[in-house]
């Protein structure tokens, strides 16, 4: 049995017809059923409904043989407890750092407010920046607007939340999708079944147009 | 920070206590450990639970000096580590106190201290039981203490084992070859935990690492399967020479011997499993179970820890902990053991009947004066009773409902 963690939403939109290249359909739409396990049309393989943020824990411990998860969630969790074999090309955004139009970053100590702690910190610590990191877990166009911080470090899709809000992209810290990983007992122990998996998806990936970030 | 007075009881996080059952199991594993280590010629070694930092982290890498727990020395201001794993520890032992030329074969079971503990279990204490082999250069000792390895989680009740073979020289002469910086091979380390194939190529790319070398570096993600990874892994890295030829070698030899006295045991080859490898040499394996993200116990060779001791010496050991073996071993059989209650007496002859009893190996509780509660409530299964033919024990009436 191979189980497939997914979170709702975009993500899960988008590997559908990945999975349906792979030759697995679930019998059931997440939205429409309560069911947190769905049944595939192949009796080998069920898929699990996961907060997106959650998936490398289920990944990690075994409860997932599979899952898909974005970059950013999965360099957020930080642990090297699952392999990264392929990148999906889906759900591709750009994490970006974004200011109040026309106001400069201040010389003393800058203060970032995100959802994205590890990658904020990361990113100001290779530019030699010294950051004061304010977390936070949504509504981050707010944080510039009220003085709580300088600058944000947030998804971005299109642009428009930062438009409506008086705020400009700045800096492209790194392009986002999201990857298929796999738990590492899952690979040596199910091996088979995992690496045919993996090929079919990587098929199915090539077979599409390269990633577009927006 | 004062502790609350209702959280008197809590344990800090990671540290546990075993209560009685459990704790009775897991002494009973460690005695059969323990003679099973003797059976094959393995003696028992106990170093010290705190040691100077230096010698606890020679040549271990940077991830045990994080998990290590350090403590001024008040005595000489040095630093005092208590150690997070012993194997550096046995290491020292047989290189600078044993000193002997033949193969030495020591093993060892008892706690160790995580600052951090694993990310997947969370005991911060785990008890860490381990055997090593120093002294023999070579496939045959490798063989040994992966076999040693498998009867102990057979011993265990551990069942379903699956093996992963790996050789960390592999990766070690690709990354001299391809002569990256300290940073770069960081990286390039990180990347391959992974198993990141496009993060691997950009890489390679931005390091500017030119073929062959970049072939093969990016083949390595994927060299992992059954048997038939092996005359993959011939192809895709023979540019490398004369060292990854070897090792290649050495790895197939031992896969041909376990597949030879194990024919049943599924064994995984996987050329970018890099664990423990900041002292691994050579082969490095694991064993795991299904449905559980982690090994149940690793080992490898390091050839290189006893140099710094003063004498060089090859070496190959495992270890586990003693703590998930019993956990996730099968739970013996118990059967209902007699426990006898003796009631509270004066009675020279009751005296001498416990005695004895107890010389035989039986379990007697004697009652205390006033006690709350009855034979029963103690967990005994038979009570001692007088008899014309002096004391005798009898089996106790069951609990009337």
């Amino acid at each position: 049995m191979l189980t497939i963690a997914l979170s709702k939403g975009r993500i899960y939109q988008e590997t559908l017809p990945l999975l349906a290249d792979a030759g697995i359909v679930p019998l059931e739409d997440p939205d429409k059923s309560r069911k947190l396990i769905l049944a595939t049309n192949q009796p080998g393989v069920q898929l699990l409904v996961v907060r997106a943020t959650d998936v490398p824990t289920y990944v990690e411990y075994g409860a997932a043989d599979l899952g898909v998860a974005g970059r950013d969630v999965l360099i957020e969790y930080g642990a090297e407890g699952f392999y990264e074999p392929l990148d999906l090309n889906i759900a591709c955004c750009r994490m970006m750092t974004a200011g109040k139009v026309g106001v400069a970053f201040p010389a003393r100590r800058l203060r970032v407010a995100t959802k994205y702690v590890a990658i904020a910190q990361r990113y100001f610590a290779d530019l030699g920046v010294q950051a004061e990191i304010i977390k936070l877990y949504g509504s981050m166009e707010l944080a510039p607007l009220v003085g709580l911080a300088d600058c944000i470090v947030d998804l971005v899709d299109t642009g428009n939340t930062l438009r409506a809000n008086g705020l400009e992209p700045r800096d492209l810290i790194m392009p986002i999708s999201s990857r298929l990983i796999v738990n590492k007992a899952a690979m040596k122990m199910k091996h088979a079944a995992v690496k045919a998996l993996v090929g079919q998806l990587a098929a199915a990936v090539a077979s599409r147009s390269p990633a577009e970030y927006p | 920070m004062e502790t609350a007075q209702r959280d008197r009881w809590l344990l800090p996080e990671g540290v546990e206590e075993v209560l009685p059952p459990e704790a009775r199991q897991l002494e009973r594993l460690r005695r059969r450990l323990l003679d099973l280590f003797q059976t094959w010629g393995y003696q028992l070694v106990i170093p010290p639970f705190i040691d100077y930092l230096d010698s606890l982290l020679t040549g271990t890498g940077r991830a045990l000096d994080l998990q290590t727990f350090k403590v001024t020395d008040q005595l000489t201001g040095r630093m005092l580590g208590i150690r997070a794993d012993m194997t550096p520890q046995v290491a020292r032992l047989d290189a600078h106190h044993l000193k002997r030329e033949a193969p030495t074969r020591l093993c060892y079971i008892d706690t160790v201290l995580l600052t951090r503990g694993d990310h997947l279990e969370k005991s911060r204490s785990p008890i860490q039981v381990g055997a090593e082999l120093y002294g023999h250069q070579g496939s045959a000792s490798d063989v040994e203490i992966i076999r040693l390895m498998l009867e102990v989680l057979a011993q265990a009740g551990v069942l379903d084992v699956h093996l992963d073979l790996g050789h960390v020289a592999i990766y070690r002469e690709l990354v001299r070859l391809a002569g990256l910086t300290p940073d770069q091979e960081a990286a390039l380390f990180e990347v391959l935990q992974r198993k990141a194939a496009m993060e691997l190529n950009e890489l390679l790319e931005c390091a500017g690492v030119a073929e062959p070398m970049r072939s093969m570096l990016l083949g390595l993600p994927d060299l992992n399967g059954g048997a038939e990874t092996l005359p993959r892994a011939r192809e895709i890295l023979a540019p490398a020479g004369a060292v990854v030829d070897a090792a290649l070698c050495e790895l197939a030899t031992v896969l041909e011997q376990l597949r030879t006295r194990f024919p049943a045991l599924p064994i995984h080859v996987d050329l970018a499993e890099l664990r423990g490898y900041h002292y691994q040499t050579g082969i490095v394996f694991a064993a795991f179970l299904p449905g559980c993200g982690k090994e149940i116990a690793r080992g490898g060779r390091y050839d290189e820890i006893g140099k710094v001791f003063g004498r060089a010496r090859p070496a190959t050991g495992f270890s586990a902990d003693l703590k998930m073996l019993a956990q996730r071993g099968a739970q013996e059989e118990t059967t209902q053991e007699t426990v006898i209650f003796a009631p509270d007496s004066n009675d020279p002859a009751l005296w001498e009947t416990i005695r004895d009893l107890r010389a035989d190996g039986k379990t007697v509780i004697e009652a205390l004066p006033g006690q709350a509660g009855d034979a029963a409530d103690l967990g005994c299964t038979q009570a001692l009773e007088k008899t014309t033919a002096g004391w005798r024990s009898v089996p106790l009436a069951r609990s009337l409902n």
